[in-house]
This record gives structure tokens, C-alpha cells and sequence, in this order.
């Protein structure tokens, strides 16, 4: 078995046995159910938005060449470099050499899941540069030396008083149990990071190619400032996050905030069209767009899954998601987890050590529901099983599936199956569930039905003496 | 220039050569001609907003309220002046920031605490140690309660986001219906040549980062005031 199928299964299992977390993940979600049902009945219509937000993102990926080039070309013209990197590696050597040669001593981060992705902040801490988080979770996470739990809301799985303990521990605040003075206390800290810091990194939420412009969502007001202060700015942008048009924002802005987390907008979205211009007062020197692949034309390259591209990062699927409110963020072992990120992971990261992550879930559509951009999310999820199924076959599945298709097309052989079956069942039953249970892995957690002593076939024949 | 660009053009138009995809799902079957035709076929789907001025001004404030956002209608620049006046006397201000604008010079004609100015740039730890920042805007927008801001409106990046007060005075002929309306203005305003920095305020700055409770002020600021004048 492979180590990250092992891995996924013995964690989920940990978490999933975990009934107070259950319940602490179930309730942090609520408050987000209620708003974000809220927020989508002001629509005049939700789905007429979801229909348009897929069709723009179809148009966008599509045409993924033609709309890059337009966004490099505006953007350079406005005195931004653009960097395309191929690979994490790519990207990583990129930004460590813009550091290097501008003698940066601290940086400040916003959040990125793109960072996450390829590995940043170890390469930079690494080679000895100083690496700030400024989103409070993300500040949170990283001080516990932990990976986001989730896509937007990366420490929803710590209590007050874990977040209180840690602080005590790494800042040495005082105790307390009221989520709005441990928020004061990173304020306090982030306060002199920013004025300090010479280099700001930011992730992007959208790229405009008309005008040549990246956008930012928060709430926390840090990603304006990391991209404020800092003499040097480096916006991570997966090569996907391209739209056509400025005004495609006003649909995307609003729709992002509802599915997000449950509001008509969050705090602040941002365009930055390039660093500070002349006669502008303030703004960082440099600006630099890292243009990441990172095996995203792979996705793209299979047409049947490309609207997975379309995803803006919402995080609605893991909100929705069964599977995800029981396992949590850290069992799926990836940057992007719950139902998107068992349909992206095994593009880009392999499908041999990833395929599992599709037979996490019980397809029941809920994900594919709940995305604002119609991602096909569960049947792409059947088509990863199906993919995986065919580069690697399954000798023991491929023996049981063929033998059942012979045993069905032939009543002679189902009748002896099943009055085997009747036979020895009651011996599967002294081992059910255990290690001598041929079944085990169905079994273990469940019952086998009872074979009717009487089949309805032998039943209806007894009673009605085979008339029709 | 460098060779990961050819790279991933390469990538992309192979990626995509005889290789269409099923376009998506859609109920709405004129969505498609209408996103291609005009940027403006969201306004169908997006929360409604009245026409009139005094409906989209009802709006932004039923919204700003939801946001906590102080939001101020005043008939004149006098009577904005004696507000600002009372909210330095209650917040105990002792310094603030602005810039020269046309908006912000009315509001602060008279004005009697210390004032840094951020339009020839600035020590950023002086505008770190302000109470408030005042600042202009491009627009008000009712459809969400944003406060859209740019480098020319606002006195740069950091002004409307560093000190722990913002301060935005606006006129009624600056509201506009929704989103799209913002756009188009700083279209028209500024043709191409846009400002690096331009963006939307909705509320003051929160978080909900610890078990999703909503606390204000977590890196930008606490208290958001909309003094908007006839």
C-alpha cells in the first residue's frame, strides 16, 4: 500500500474517532451556514451568477494563453516584472534571488496557499531570511510549526485556549481566554514586522488582463499592508487566476466573499496595477509577479476535469463536504484538501500516490453544489477512480469483477453461489471483522446482510407454482 | 525574458490544441452571449439596488450598519466639521493624518490637532503613530457598503489602512449603484493610466480567525466613519 493511502487512512481515523473536535469543526462551521444562506438569498439569483462565473472562467482557461500575455504585457508596462516559473523550484530560486540582491533582511507574508504549495517560507528560512506571517491564522499555524488546516480559515481547528497557551509560550502574553485580546496581541507583534520588513509577499486572488492589474481579498487589512510598506513586493499568481475583464471582478468580488466565508464582500479587495508610480507618495519600488505552473497545464491538458482550473479558492466544497467535517484539513496530507483537493492533487502532485483521495468521499454532490464556478467536483472524483483503476489495475478487484460478471450471466452458477453462500456464511459471521475475515475491509466497520434463506425467485415459485 | 515563459506557453497550447473541453452546465442558456457581448450581464444576477439616490443611500446605510461602519449623512461640510470635531474629542485624538485633497481640506479647514501630510511621501512611523487617518474616496458603493479608494483619492496605499480611525468624507454625487459602476468610473477618470493601488473598504477591518468569532480592528483599522454630505 502506498504511504500516503496509509497515511490518510490511519489519520482519518484518529480524527474521525475524535467526537468533541467533530463537534468543535461543526460548530465553528454553523456561523458560516447561516451567513452565507443569508448572503446568497440577496442575489437575485445565485445560480444565473454561478452560470456566468463558469462561463467567464471557461472563456478564461480557454484561452489561457491569449489572456496571460495580455496581463504581461499591461503589467510590465506599468514598471512590474514578470516571472513565469514552470516549477515550485522555479518560483523558489526566483524570489530568493530578488532577495539576495536586494540585501532583504525580513519579510512579510499575506496569505498564499501558492506559497504552501511550493514549499516558501522553508526555502527562505533556510537560507537565513526572516519569514513573517501576517494573517492572524496563518500567524497562528505558523508558530505551532503546522500547515493552514484549511483554505481559508487555517486555524479553525485550535480552541482560545490553545491559541492563548501558544502565545504564552512563543510571545510570552498573559493569559486569556477573549478571542479579541489574543487578536490585539498579534496586532501588536505584526504592527512593528510591517514597518521593518523590506521585502512584502503576497498570494493573488485574480489577475485582470485587460488592465493589467492583480486583486487581493482579505479581511485582516494585513495583505494591504505587506503590499504597502515593503520597498519589494512578490505576488505568487497560479497561472490559472487570469479573468478577461475589470468588470468581471464585480461578479467575482461578491460571489468569492458569499461562498468564502459568508459575506457581501470581505474587507478589503485590492487592485495593484504595478509598484509605486511616479508622483504616487508611497507603494513598495519593485513589484514582482511570479506566474507559477507547477504541473497546472497537466490539468489543463485533460479536458474532461479542466473547469477544476475555474476554482477560486474558496473553500466552500470543504465546508460542505462530509468527509472534510470528519477527517479535518491535516488527514488529507495535501496543500489543498477536501473535495477540491482530492480532484487537483493527483494532477499535480501524480495520481499513483494521490488516487486514493477520490474514494474519499460518499459523492453525494454536495461539493459540486456548493461551488460558485459549477466545478464538476464528484464526477471528476469518479473519474480519478476510474483513471487510477485503469494505470494500475487491481489484480485482486479485476479477479472479483470478472468472476461476478460469469457467475451473473449464468442462473445455474448464481443459484449455486448463493446456496454456497447460505451454507457458509454463518462461518464468515464467527469472523467478522477480524483478521481472518477474507472481508475485512468492508466488514470491519459493518455487518454483512443476512442471505435470505429463500430467494424471492424460489419464494415466488413455491406460492404461485411458477404461473406468471 | 527567461525560458520558463516559452515554456509554459508551450505547455499551455499544447495543453489545449484539438483538445476542447464541454463547455459548462448552464440554465441560463443567453448567460453566454451576454458575457461576451458587454461586461455588464452580472447586474441581472447580483443583489438588486434601487435607482433612485435616496434608495441607494437607505442602502449603504442599512449595509453599513451590518458592517460597523460608522456612517455620518450630513447636510453640510460645516456640520461634518463639528462631527470630526467630536470624534477627536471623544477618541481623545492627538495627532491625525490626511492629504491634500479637495474633500479632505474642506472637512479639516480649522481643524486643531497636529497634522501629517502623506501626499509628498512620509516616515511611515508617522503615520503610525496617528489616531485617524482622513482620507477622500472615488465612490461609495450602496450595492455593497464599499468605500472604493485609490492612490489620488486616498492619499496613497497606507494611509486609509494604517492608523487605528479611517476617516472617509464623501459627497452624494460620489454614490453609485454597485460594483460595476465603480469600474466604469475609474475607467472614464482615468482612462489608462490607473492609479498602482486601488480598492474597496467594506466595514473596518475583522477577523474571525480564532473559533470564527468576529473581532474588529485586526491589522487595519478598528473604526471605519462615512461622513457623507449633501
Amino acid at each position: 500500500m502506498a504511504t500516503q493511502a496509509a497515511d490518510f487512512q490511519s489519520l482519518s481515523r484518529r480524527y474521525t474517532a475524535d467526537k468533541p473536535f467533530r463537534a468543535f469543526i461543526q460548530k465553528a462551521l454553523s456561523g458560516y451556514y447561516r451567513k452565507r444562506d443569508e448572503n446568497k438569498a440577496n442575489f437575485q439569483d445565485w445560480q444565473g451568477a454561478r452560470d456566468l462565473a463558469a462561463e467567464t472562467k471557461y472563456e478564461a482557461v480557454n484561452h489561457l494563453d491569449k489572456y496571460l500575455l495580455e496581463f504581461e504585457e499591461k503589467i510590465t508596462a506599468r514598471g512590474a516584472k514578470v516571472f513565469w516559473a514552470p516549477n515550485a523550484e522555479a518560483a523558489r530560486d526566483y524570489i530568493l534571488k530578488v532577495a539576495r540582491e536586494n540585501n532583504v533582511r525580513s519579510i512579510i507574508k499575506s496569505k498564499t496557499m501558492t506559497s504552501e504549495e511550493i514549499h516558501l517560507n522553508d526555502a527562505l528560512e533556510k537560507q537565513g531570511f526572516g519569514v513573517f506571517e501576517s494573517d492572524l491564522g496563518e500567524y497562528i499555524v505558523q508558530l505551532r510549526k503546522e500547515a493552514p488546516f484549511h483554505l481559508v480559515f487555517p486555524a479553525m481547528h485550535l480552541t482560545r485556549g490553545q491559541i492563548s497557551d501558544l502565545f504564552q509560550k512563543e510571545l510570552g502574553s498573559e493569559a486569556t481566554d477573549e478571542p479579541e485580546k489574543l487578536t490585539m496581541i498579534a496586532r501588536e507583534v505584526m504592527r512593528r514586522k510591517y514597518c521593518e520588513a523590506d521585502m512584502g509577499i503576497s498570494g493573488t486572488n485574480f489577475a485582470v488582463a485587460e488592465t493589467g492589474m492583480i486583486s487581493i481579498t482579505e479581511n485582516e487589512g494585513n495583505a494591504r499592508l505587506t503590499t504597502s510598506l515593503p520597498k519589494i513586493h512578490v505576488a505568487l499568481l497560479g497561472i490559472e487566476k487570469v479573468l478577461p475583464r475589470l468588470e468581471d471582478l464585480s461578479l467575482f468580488l461578491p460571489m468569492l466573499a458569499t461562498a468564502g466565508a459568508g459575506q457581501t464582500m470581505t474587507c478589503y479587495n485590492t487592485m495593484y496595477a504595478g509598484p509605486r508610480q511616479p508622483g504616487e507618495p508611497d507603494g513598495p519600488e519593485q513589484m514582482h509577479v511570479v506566474l507559477l505552473d507547477n504541473r497546472r497545464t497537466e490539468l489543463l491538458a485533460d479536458a474532461e476535469q479542466r473547469d477544476a482550473l475555474g476554482c477560486i479558492r474558496c473553500g466552500a466544497c470543504l465546508n460542505v463536504c462530509p468527509i472534510f467535517k470528519n477527517v479535518g484539513g491535516y488527514s488529507y496530507g495535501t496543500t489543498y484538501g477536501g473535495p477540491i483537493g482530492s480532484v487537483i492533487t493527483p494532477h499535480l502532485r501524480g495520481l499513483k500516490d494521490w488516487k486514493h483521495l477520490s474514494a474519499a468521499s460518499s459523492l453525494c454532490g454536495a461539493c459540486t453544489e456548493a461551488c460558485p464556478v459549477k466545478i464538476d467536483l464528484h464526477h471528476h472524483l469518479l473519474q480519478n477512480r476510474r483513471n487510477g483503476a485503469k494505470a494500475a489495475p487491481n489484480a485482486v478487484e479485476k479477479f472479483t469483477f470478472g468472476g461476478f460478471s460469469v457467475m451473473m450471466g449464468r442462473p445455474g452458477l448464481y443459484r449455486l453461489a448463493v446456496g454456497l453462500g447460505r451454507i457458509f456464511q454463518p462461518l464468515q459471521g464467527l469472523v467478522n471483522g477480524t483478521i481472518l475475515d477474507p472481508l475485512k475491509a468492508w466488514t470491519g466497520s459493518r455487518r454483512f446482510p443476512k442471505l435470505a434463506q429463500k430467494s424471492f425467485h424460489e419464494q415466488w415459485k413455491k406460492e404461485r407454482g411458477g404461473k406468471r | 525574458m527567461n525560458g520558463g515563459r516559452a515554456i509554459i506557453l508551450n505547455r499551455i497550447r499544447e495543453a489545449l490544441r484539438n483538445n476542447p473541453a464541454p463547455r459548462p452546465h448552464t440554465s441560463h442558456s443567453q448567460t453566454e452571449a451576454s458575457a461576451h457581448q458587454n461586461g455588464h450581464a452580472q447586474r441581472e444576477w447580483l443583489p438588486k439596488v434601487g435607482t433612485t439616490l435616496p434608495e441607494q443611500i437607505d442602502l449603504f446605510a442599512k449595509i453599513s450598519e451590518g458592517l460597523k461602519t460608522e456612517f455620518h449623512r450630513v447636510p453640510t461640510a460645516e456640520s461634518a466639521r463639528e462631527v470630526l470635531a467630536k470624534l477627536a474629542a471623544e477618541s481623545g485624538w492627538k495627532k491625525i493624518a490626511t492629504h491634500s485633497h479637495h474633500d479632505t481640506d474642506l472637512l479639516l479647514e480649522g481643524f486643531s490637532l497636529p497634522i501629517v501630510r502623506t501626499e509628498k511621501g512620509y516616515a511611515i512611523d508617522d503615520i503610525e503613530s496617528c489616531d485617524a487617518g482622513v482620507t477622500g474616496c472615488e465612490v461609495l458603493v450602496a450595492q455593497t457598503g464599499g468605500i472604493m479608494v485609490s492612490v489620488q483619492s486616498a492619499g496613497g496605499r497606507a494611509l486609509s489602512v494604517l492608523p487605528p480611525h479611517h476617516v472617509v468624507i464623501a459627497r452624494t454625487s460620489q454614490m453609485v449603484p454597485d460594483l460595476t459602476a465603480a469600474f466604469d468610473h475609474v475607467k472614464r477618470k482615468y482612462g489608462k493610466s490607473f492609479p498602482s493601488f486601488m480598492g474597496f473598504i467594506t466595514g473596518p477591518s475583522r477577523t474571525g480567525d480564532i473559533e470564527r468569532i468576529l473581532v474588529l480592528g485586526a491589522h487595519g483599522p478598528k473604526r471605519l466613519t462615512v461622513l457623507l454630505v449633501d
